[in-house]
C-alpha cells in the first residue's frame, strides 16, 4: 500500500486568510455545539459557506485521569477508568482489568471472559445507537435520534439490571466480573435485541433510503485507503476503506475466537459508507450477543485477588487493546512493583480521527455539513485528552 | 436516487399510531433495578466502625464520625461511615469490601433538597426513607474482596500431640504468614481491645513487608514477651478483629509469634532500641513473671538499675510453671527472658521475698518496688475429704511437670474446674497417659477457659462432665479416691444475669479416680507484706491506682495480684504502665 508522506498539514499549507478583504470569516464551532461530539472546538476559516481551513482545538475536557491514577491503589482505579469515555465505559474497564491481570499473572474464569465479551458487545450496540442518532440528527433527522436513543436506553436498562448502574457499569473488575447475571437476564436481553433489530430495520428504511441523507452524506469526508496507516486510522473508519482490520479478529482476545463472525468492510469510505458499515456492525453485535447467550459457559465469575488495600503488582509494563466502536482502544500500564500504577496511558482512537483526519477532511466542506462529517468519523473528545 | 428514496422517509409516520416509548411520570414509575447502586444503607448494629469502606473509597467520600449517644461495645470503634454525596461515585467498592457486610445500597436514586448539607449523612444513624430496603446493590454471593478464611496453621495433630510435650502449633511459614497478614485491613479496632494496646496493624504490616526488624521493634514498644504472647496470649484482639465479623479473625497471635521466631536472639539488639544512660536509681521487683519482667525491661531501658527477686529456680512465673511445654516451649520463653536479662536486669533466682525476707527490707534498699507475685495459693475444693493426699492442686501439678518431677497421677484422673489451669492440667494428665474427666459446675459455654483450649482438651480425649457440683471426696481403699458429685440444672434466678447451677435432689453420682486435680482458682500470698509497710489492702489485694501505685508512693503492684483479667498480656501491660509511673517518680517528673 502506498504510504502518504505528509500526515500533518504543514504551516505553509495553512490558509492565511486576509480577513480585512471581507472574503473570509473565522468562526468557531464548539466547544458547546450540538454538532460537536463532546467538548472540543473547530476553528473554521470559511469563504462563503464552504470551509477553507480548520484548526482543531482540544483542552476543554482534560481531567487528568492518567496522573490521578498514579496516586490511587490498583483497585481504586477500576471505578475511575470507566469515566474516561462516557458512552463506552466498558472498554476502559476491560483494558485496565486485562492489563492488571496480565501484569499480575492472574487467569480469569471462563464465564467471566464470556460475560466480559457480552458486555462489550452490548455497549458497542448502545454506543452505535447513540451515534446513529447523532449522525441522523446532524443532517436534520431528529426523529431517528429519538428512536435510537430510546433503544440505547433499553440497553442501558439491561446494564442497570446486570451491574446496578446505567452509564458507569463498573462491572468488569480486575479478576473477573462483579456479579453473575440476574434471574431472567438473558430473556430480557434477547427480547430487547429483537426490539432493537426491528427498529434498526425501520432506521435502515427511513435513513438509508432517504434522499436528503443520501445527497448530503454521499461523497462527504472521503478517506482514501492510503490514509489508514498514515494517520493510524482504526475501526469502522478504516474498515470503510476496504481494509478488514478488526482487533476482535486480529488479536482474538476474550471469547471472540469462539464466535462466528467476519470483519465487515465496504469501499465507499465516505460518510454514507461509514454509516452503512456501522449499521451492519450493529446487526453483527446483535448476532454476536445471541451467539454468546447460546454458548455461555457456567462456573465461577471471579478469581480471588490479594487484599485490594495492599495489592502490589510485579514490576513490568504491558499494552492491552480492544476493538471499540471507534477503533483500537488501548491501555499502556507500567508497574514499578508498588501498590499503585507508575504510569497509565490511554489510547483513544478518536485522537487521530478528531484532530488530524478531521482537519484534512473538512477543507472544502459546506459549513452545514461539518457537523455531519464530524459525527461520521465517530469521535469522542473525552478519550482524546482523558 | 430512485423513487423509494423519496417515499421511504414517510414510513416514520407509522409510529404516530404506536404506543409511545416514553412514560408520563418517570419519577413515579421508574424504580431502580433490584441491583441498582442507589443510596447507602448501613446496619449500625452490625457495623463495627472499622473504616475499611473509608480506606477503599477512591473519592474520599466516606468519613468515619463518632456515633453519638451510644456506648460502643467491645471491638467497636464507636465510629460510623458518613457519606458525602458530593464526592461519591457509587462504585460500591465500600459495599464489596465491608468486612461485616453491614454496608449495602438501596435502589433509591431520587433525593431532592434545597439544603446541600443534607447530602452528607451517616447511613443507619440518620434515618432515611430507604432504610431497610430489600432491593439495591449487594455484593455477589460467595465473592469477597477480602480473604475471610484464616490461613491454616500447621499443627502436630492431636493423636500425635497427646503422646508427648512437643509443641502443638508449628508456626507459619513465610508464605503463610504473608498471606495471613494480607487479610488484615489495618482498621486498628484490635488495638483498643489489647490490654497492652499493641500496635497490631503496625506489626502485621511489617510481616507483609517482610521487615522483621521493624516488626520486632513494634512488638517491643509495648510487649517484651513476643515469643510467649505469640503462643499463649488470650488474644482479645482476635475477638475484636473486624475481619472476624464476617469470617475468621486475622491470626494476630500467630503473626506475632512469626515475627519473634524469625529473629535470632543475638540479632535482637540490632533491631531494638538502645538503653538510656544509667540514672543511678535502683528498683526492686518481686516476682519474675510477665508483669515483673515487663516492668524490669522498660525500667532497664530507661536506665534504671533493676533487680528481680524470684522464689523459683527459673524465671517466667506462670508462663513457665503454669503453662505446659506443649503450649509454650521453654526455649521460646528463655529467649524473651534472655533479652530482658541482656539489658542488665539482675534476676535473683531462688530468692523469695517472704515472711522472713520482707518487703520493708527491700523498700529501704531500693528507690522503688514493683510487686507482681501473682496468685500462687490454690483454692481448696471446700468439700469433705478435700485434704486427702490424692486431691492435688492444679497449679502445683503444672509446676511439678515443669520441673520434670514424676507426677504419679495414675490412670484415671478427675480435673475439677473450667478455667485455663484446669484445661492445662487435663492435657498434662492426658500426656502422662491418664484417662481424664473434667468436672465443671456450670455448662461448657460458661467455662472461663479459652474456647480453643476446651476444644483441644476434648479432641485429645478428655471427657467433659458439665453441671457437676462436688460433694465429697472419699478414700477408695485402693490408693485412689471416690469423687462424689451432685448433678445440677441451670436456673435463671435473676433476669439478665447468667443462670446458676442448682443441685437436682437425689441425682448423686460418684466415680473412682486415682487422683483428683483441683483447679478452681487461686489466691494471692502477701505474707511478705507487713502492716507497718503501710500498704492498703482490700480483699487480700493491694489497692492500686491506674498506674499500679499502692498507697505507698514508691511501691507499685500489678499482674494477676491486682488485675482481674488474670492473663499474661494484662500483667505485661501493668508492668509497662508501672515502669513508666516509677520512672516519672524517680526522675522527678512527678507522678
Amino acid at each position: 500500500m502506498k504510504r502518504e508522506k505528509a500526515y500533518i498539514i504543514p504551516p505553509a499549507e495553512r490558509a492565511t486568510p486576509d480577513l480585512a478583504s471581507g472574503k473570509y470569516l473565522v468562526m468557531w464551532q464548539g466547544p458547546q455545539h450540538p454538532g460537536i461530539t463532546g467538548n472540543m472546538s473547530l476553528k473554521l476559516v470559511v469563504e462563503g459557506d464552504s470551509v477553507v481551513d480548520c484548526e482543531t482545538h482540544v483542552g476543554y475536557l482534560h481531567r487528568g485521569f492518567e496522573k490521578l491514577m498514579e496516586s490511587r491503589l490498583w483497585m481504586q482505579n477500576f471505578p475511575l477508568v470507566c469515566r474516561i469515555a462516557v458512552p463506552e465505559p466498558d472498554f476502559n474497564e476491560y483494558c485496565y482489568a486485562a492489563a492488571l491481570e496480565e501484569l499480575a499473572g492472574v487467569e480469569v474464569p471462563a464465564r467471566s471472559v464470556w460475560l466480559r465479551t457480552m458486555t462489550l458487545e452490548m455497549i458497542r450496540l448502545a454506543s452505535f445507537l447513540m451515534w446513529i442518532g447523532g449522525q441522523a440528527g446532524a443532517f436534520g433527522h431528529g426523529t431517528i435520534a429519538q428512536w435510537s436513543v430510546t433503544m440505547r436506553d433499553y440497553v442501558l436498562d439491561l446494564f442497570e439490571e446486570l451491574s446496578g448502574g446505567r452509564i458507569y457499569h463498573m462491572y468488569i473488575i480486575p479478576g473477573g466480573v462483579r456479579a453473575d447475571v440476574p434471574k431472567d437476564f438473558f430473556k430480557h436481553l434477547l427480547d430487547t435485541l429483537t426490539i432493537i433489530e426491528k427498529n434498526l430495520d425501520d432506521i435502515e428504511l427511513v435513513m438509508f433510503h432517504n434522499v436528503v441523507f443520501k445527497m448530503r452524506a454521499e461523497g462527504l469526508g472521503y478517506i482514501p485507503k492510503e490514509w489508514v496507516d498514515t494517520y493510524g486510522i482504526t475501526g469502522p473508519n478504516a474498515r470503510a476503506t476496504g481494509i478488514p482490520r478488526d482487533l476482535r479478529k486480529d488479536l482474538g482476545y476474550l471469547a471472540y475466537p469462539q464466535l462466528d463472525f467476519e470483519p465487515i468492510t465496504c469501499t465507499k469510505s465516505d460518510a454514507f459508507g461509514r454509516a452503512e458499515l456501522r449499521l451492519a456492525e450493529m446487526y453483527q453485535s446483535i448476532n454476536l450477543i445471541r451467539q454468546m447467550v447460546d454458548k455461555m459457559p457456567s462456573g465461577a465469575i471471579r478469581e480471588k485477588l490479594p487484599n485490594p488495600l495492599y495489592w502490589k503488582i510485579p514490576a513490568g509494563e504491558t499494552y492491552v487493546s480492544a476493538e471499540c466502536t471507534r477503533g483500537e482502544y488501548g491501555f499502556y500500564v507500567v508497574s514499578d512493583g508498588s501498590d499503585k500504577p507508575r504510569r497509565v496511558v490511554v489510547r483513544g482512537p478518536s485522537y487521530t480521527h478528531a484532530v488530524s483526519v478531521m482537519e484534512r477532511l473538512v477543507r472544502g466542506v459546506n459549513i452545514a455539513d461539518v457537523a455531519g462529517l464530524m459525527v461520521s468519523l465517530h469521535t469522542y473528545p473525552p478519550e482524546v485528552e482523558r | 436516487m430512485d423513487i423509494k428514496d423519496f417515499i421511504a422517509p414517510f414510513a416514520v409516520w407509522k409510529r404516530a399510531f404506536e404506543k409511545p416509548f416514553t412514560v408520563k411520570k418517570p419519577i413515579d414509575e421508574r424504580p431502580g433495578a433490584p441491583r441498582y447502586r442507589g443510596f447507602h444503607m448501613n446496619d449500625a448494629e452490625k457495623c463495627v466502625g472499622c473504616g475499611t469502606c473509608e480506606a477503599i473509597c477512591m473519592n474520599k467520600a466516606i468519613d468515619l464520625v463518632p456515633l453519638q449517644g451510644r456506648d460502643p461495645k467491645e471491638g467497636d470503634s464507636g465510629l460510623r461511615p458518613r457519606m458525602d454525596y458530593g464526592r461519591c461515585c457509587w462504585c460500591a467498592l465500600c459495599v464489596d469490601i465491608c468486612p461485616s457486610g453491614s454496608l449495602t445500597m438501596s435502589n433509591e436514586y431520587l433525593w431532592i433538597d434545597s439544603d446541600p448539607d443534607v447530602y452528607r449523612y451517616t447511613p443507619g444513624v440518620d434515618s432515611k426513607p430507604w432504610d431497610g430496603s430489600e432491593l439495591g446493590y449487594r455484593r455477589a454471593e460467595g465473592y469477597r474482596l477480602l480473604e475471610m478464611e484464616r490461613e491454616k496453621m500447621p499443627e502436630l495433630g492431636h493423636t500425635e500431640a497427646v503422646k508427648s510435650f512437643l509443641e502443638l502449633i508449628k508456626g507459619y511459614s513465610r508464605e503463610q504468614a504473608e498471606k495471613e497478614a494480607d487479610r488484615c485491613v489495618s482498621c486498628g479496632v484490635c488495638i483498643a481491645s489489647c490490654p497492652a494496646h499493641m500496635d497490631i496493624p503496625g506489626y502485621i504490616k511489617a510481616v507483609r513487608d517482610g521487615d522483621m526488624d521493624a516488626g520486632l521493634r513494634i512488638l517491643y514498644e509495648t510487649n517484651p514477651f513476643p515469643e510467649a504472647c505469640g503462643r499463649i496470649c488470650t488474644h482479645l484482639c482476635e475477638e475484636a478483629c473486624s475481619i472476624g465479623t464476617g469470617g475468621d479473625p486475622v491470626a494476630i497471635r500467630w503473626l506475632k509469634r512469626y515475627i519473634a521466631d524469625q529473629v535470632e536472639l543475638s540479632d535482637y539488639a540490632k533491631a531494638l532500641p538502645r538503653m538510656e544512660a544509667p540514672t543511678g536509681k535502683k528498683v526492686a521487683i518481686v516476682g519474675a513473671g510477665p508483669g515483673g519482667l515487663s516492668a524490669a525491661y522498660y525500667l532497664a531501658l530507661l536506665g534504671h538499675d533493676v533487680t528481680v527477686f524470684e522464689k523459683e529456680e527459673a524465671a517466667g512465673g506462670m508462663l513457665r510453671y503454669g503453662i505446659p511445654e506443649y503450649r509454650l516451649p521453654y526455649p521460646a520463653l528463655d529467649k524473651d527472658i534472655g533479652y530482658i536479662e541482656s539489658l542488665g536486669v539482675k534476676i535473683k533466682r531462688g530468692k523469695a521475698v517472704d515472711a522472713k525476707n520482707t518487703l520493708s527490707k527491700l523498700n529501704s534498699g531500693y528507690d522503688a518496688v514493683f510487686i507482681s507475685t501473682g496468685l500462687p495459693l490454690a483454692y481448696g475444693l471446700e468439700v469433705p475429704g478435700d485434704k486427702h493426699p490424692r486431691v492435688l492442686d492444679g497449679v502445683a501439678v503444672l509446676a511439678a511437670a515443669t520441673r520434670g518431677e514424676a507426677l504419679g497421677l495414675g490412670k484415671r484422673v478427675a480435673v475439677v474446674g473450667g478455667g485455663n489451669v484446669a484445661m492445662d492440667a487435663t492435657r498434662t494428665a492426658l500426656r502422662n497417659g491418664a484417662k481424664v474427666d473434667i468436672l465443671y459446675r456450670r455448662r461448657e459455654e460458661d467455662m472461663p477457659a479459652d474456647k480453643e483450649e476446651i476444644l483441644e482438651a476434648k479432641t485429645e480425649g478428655a471427657r467433659l462432665v458439665e453441671k457437676a457440683i462436688p460433694l465429697e471426696v472419699r478414700d477408695s481403699g485402693d490408693g485412689g479416691v471416690v469423687f462424689v458429685w451432685n448433678e445440677a440444672h441451670m436456673v435463671a434466678k435473676e433476669p439478665g444475669k447468667r443462670p446458676v447451677p442448682e443441685a437436682i435432689p437425689g441425682a448423686i453420682k460418684e466415680e473412682r479416680y486415682d487422683c483428683v486435680i483441683s483447679a478452681i482458682g487461686q489466691g494471692p500470698d502477701l505474707s511478705f507484706v507487713k502492716e507497718s509497710d503501710g500498704i492498703e489492702i482490700k480483699r487480700f489485694k493491694p489497692v492500686v491506682d491506674s498506674s499500679g501505685k499502692t498507697s505507698v508512693p514508691t511501691i507499685f503492684a500489678g499482674g494477676d495480684l491486682t488485675n482481674d483479667k488474670k492473663d499474661a498480656i494484662s500483667a505485661i501491660a501493668d508492668g509497662h504502665r508501672a515502669a513508666n509511673a516509677i520512672d516519672r517518680i524517680l526522675s522527678g517528673k512527678g507522678a
